[in-house]
């Protein structure tokens, strides 16, 4: 369970999750992958989610984001509770459009897409003109240095480019919260390094919240808040908060 | 939005391109099966226009004289000139033989004429029509034959003097037409050596080879030996006159059966090509479903390579609707591009079929219809697949 850490920021969390549960199956074989999970992110605030394979980093991932639905417990985007036994009329497909975005260990970008398209697609598909998708994906890739690289497809880009755009990708309905799924595993240490300053950049600059899962012990110690989560429960600490480089 | 089927396809354009010409060739091969089917439709047409008939008298109880054999007595246009409503009566034989050019056997259809009477190919392309009463020919231009060429009809030879177009019989062998008297003759003659043991049998018969009949055996052997047969008489009407009811006067009077034109079509299309265009139709289907299933398979193997991309759109909030429409426009823009491919494969390669294959607009358009709904129906199993895929699968663990 988590306990309050002293000067936490007082202002309407981005994302709070309270008593959050999910059982897989029933009878005998039901697991429960999620005992009770408790977790507040601010805006602005990058926390990494850490633990061992099996303990319910990805379920906790899949009900944040949304996917699946969970079997109890309350969820709040920005003060507003999306899922509190049931996702409150709204619809799952819609809540991941509007309002959260996603990163994930592999880039994902639409290989037919260029990299304008692939930044203003979830803008095209929440029903936003080509041309103002369009500007706003250019002004996310100028924001995260890929500008140049806006006309060209996904097979040109490096690993790391391809990761930003991602990352605009994400931003693009300047959603509240960002799901990262351990987007700095294929990474070396400096490129890694490189992604989790842009998503505190960008988490300053948009005053998103996102949360890091990860393995990666290179980029732990960069968190200024950390949970653990074991057994399906969370437990949070405080992190080194390290500068980069 | 932007079009998502657009991009992938501009994306993968040589795929689909090589997936296109291949699915192409197959709808190629169907819009020339029809093609084959209307040229057969449309050759019988063309026979029947051709003639300048508007009666086709044949000995009764028979569907002659392209259906079935038929053979009246050559005398018998003239009762025919006698009735009313008849404007001019002619002589006709059909034959479908080799004819022999030099050291090339082209398998035609002799038609025997009466110069300038119905039956006469009304059209010309070059030369003129047959004006001497022996050894003249008019030939279809698919025969290859050129103007002043030796032509070897079984024992004498024939010199093009004409060529026309267009005039093939029901199975599509062109026409060469000579003198009827000639045709009676090729048709109907017998070889030496036949003609040389009938004499010798009449002359064996007790019965015909009389003592007391001076020259009945001769007689008997000439008459043998020529032949006073034809296969039809075609009749022109005179103006004024319904050609049903002189049909009907020439079955009741002259106790013959006379076809109009109407009746002749459906003697030729409904009856003499039926089977061939059964054996079509079935041909046609086979490949509709061959061609389903293959655009079926490929745009369900296309949407497998594209599970992870459609998980991630699923993800991001994109609606059921816009990934089925992007692979039902797929689906859609493989059938164009095969339906273009096949439609200009199957024009080029037309010319070159031995029998007359016609691509008629009404059937090309049709053709893109069913292509266009094969293509749609043919993209449900890959769609069913997309929208089962679970978004959660873009996130690991």
């Amino acid at each position: 369970m988590s306990a309050a850490l002293p000067n936490q920021a007082t202002t309407t969390p981005a994302i709070e999750v309270s008593g959050l549960r999910k059982r897989y199956g029933a009878g005998d074989t039901a697991v429960d992958a999620l005992k009770g999970v408790d977790l507040t992110v601010q805006p602005g605030e990058v926390i990494g989610l850490i633990g061992p394979s099996g303990s319910g980093k990805s379920t906790l991932l899949k009900c944040l984001g949304a996917v699946t639905e969970p079997t109890a417990g309350r969820i709040a985007l920005s003060g507003e509770t999306v899922y509190d036994g049931g996702w409150r009329n709204l619809d799952p497909r819609a809540l991941r459009r509007d309002r959260i975005g996603f990163v994930f260990q592999a880039p994902y970008l639409i290989p037919f897409l260029d990299v304008t398209d692939n930044v203003a697609l979830p803008l095209l598909l929440a029903g936003r003109s080509n041309r103002g998708a369009r500007q706003r994906a250019r002004e996310l890739l100028a924001a995260l240095d890929v500008e140049h690289r806006a006309q060209a497809a996904v097979a040109q880009l490096s690993g790391g480019e391809q990761q930003r755009v991602a990352i605009a990708r994400a931003l693009a309905n300047q959603p509240p919260i960002i799901l990262a799924d351990e987007p700095t595993a294929p990474l070396d240490s400096e490129r890694a390094l490189a992604v989790v300053r842009i998503l505190n950049r960008m988490a300053q600059q948009y005053q998103t919240a996102i949360i890091v899962v990860t393995h990666d012990e290179k980029i732990i110690p960069t968190f200024k808040r950390l949970y653990h989560i074991r057994d399906g429960r969370t437990y949070e600490e405080a992190g080194e908060g390290r500068e980069f480089g | 939005m932007i079009s998502l089927a657009g991009r992938d396809i501009l994306h993968s354009w040589g795929k689909y391109a090589f997936t296109g010409l291949g699915l192409g060739l197959l709808i190629g091969v169907t819009l020339s099966m029809a093609g084959i089917y209307r040229g057969m439709v449309d050759d019988g047409k063309a026979l029947l226009a051709n003639s300048g008939a508007d009666l086709w008298v044949v000995q009764r109880d028979t569907l002659g004289p392209y259906a079935e054999p038929s053979s009246l007595r050559d005398d018998v246009y003239r009762g025919l000139l006698g009735l009313p409503g008849v404007a001019r009566a002619a002589n006709v034989t059909y034959l479908t033989m080799q004819a022999r050019q030099g050291e090339r056997d082209v398998r035609v259809m002799v038609v025997g004429i009466q110069p300038g009477e119905p039956g006469e190919p009304r059209y010309l392309i070059a030369g003129r029509q047959i004006e001497r009463t022996h050894y003249e020919a008019v030939a279809d231009a698919s025969t290859g034959f050129q103007l002043g060429a030796r032509v070897r009809i079984r024992r004498h030879d024939y010199t093009v003097v004409g060529l026309t177009r267009r005039m093939v019989s029901a199975s599509g062998d062109p026409m060469v037409f000579i003198p009827l008297r000639d045709a009676q003759e090729a048709q109907f003659l017998k070889d030496n050596d036949a003609i040389v043991n009938e004499r010798a049998r009449v002359l064996a018969n007790p019965a015909l080879n009389r003592p007391g009949i001076p020259g009945l055996a001769e007689t008997l052997s000439r008459s043998q030996e020529t032949s006073r047969m034809v296969n039809a008489v075609l009749v022109q009407i005179a103006p004024g006159w319904a050609a049903d009811e002189v049909a009907e006067t020439i079955r009741r009077w002259k106790r013959l059966q006379a076809y109009t034109v109407p009746q002749m079509e459906e003697i030729l299309i409904a009856k003499l090509i039926a089977t061939s265009a059964r054996q079509i139709a079935v041909f046609l289907m086979i490949l509709a479903v061959v061609s389903a299933a293959i655009v079926s398979f490929i745009i369900y193997t296309m949407t497998l390579g594209k599970l992870r991309e459609i998980a991630v759109l699923k993800l991001i909030g994109a609606r059921n609707r816009t990934i089925a429409g992007m692979i039902l426009q797929e689906a859609l823009g493989l059938g164009l591009i095969g339906f273009l491919v096949g439609k200009t494969v199957a024009t080029l390669w037309a010319p070159y079929f031995p029998k007359y294959v016609l691509l008629e607009p009404g059937d090309a358009a049709r053709g893109f219809v069913a292509v266009m709904v094969i293509c749609a129906l043919a993209s449900t199993l890959a769609i069913r697949t997309a929208l089962r895929v679970d978004p959660a699968t873009a996130i690991g663990g």
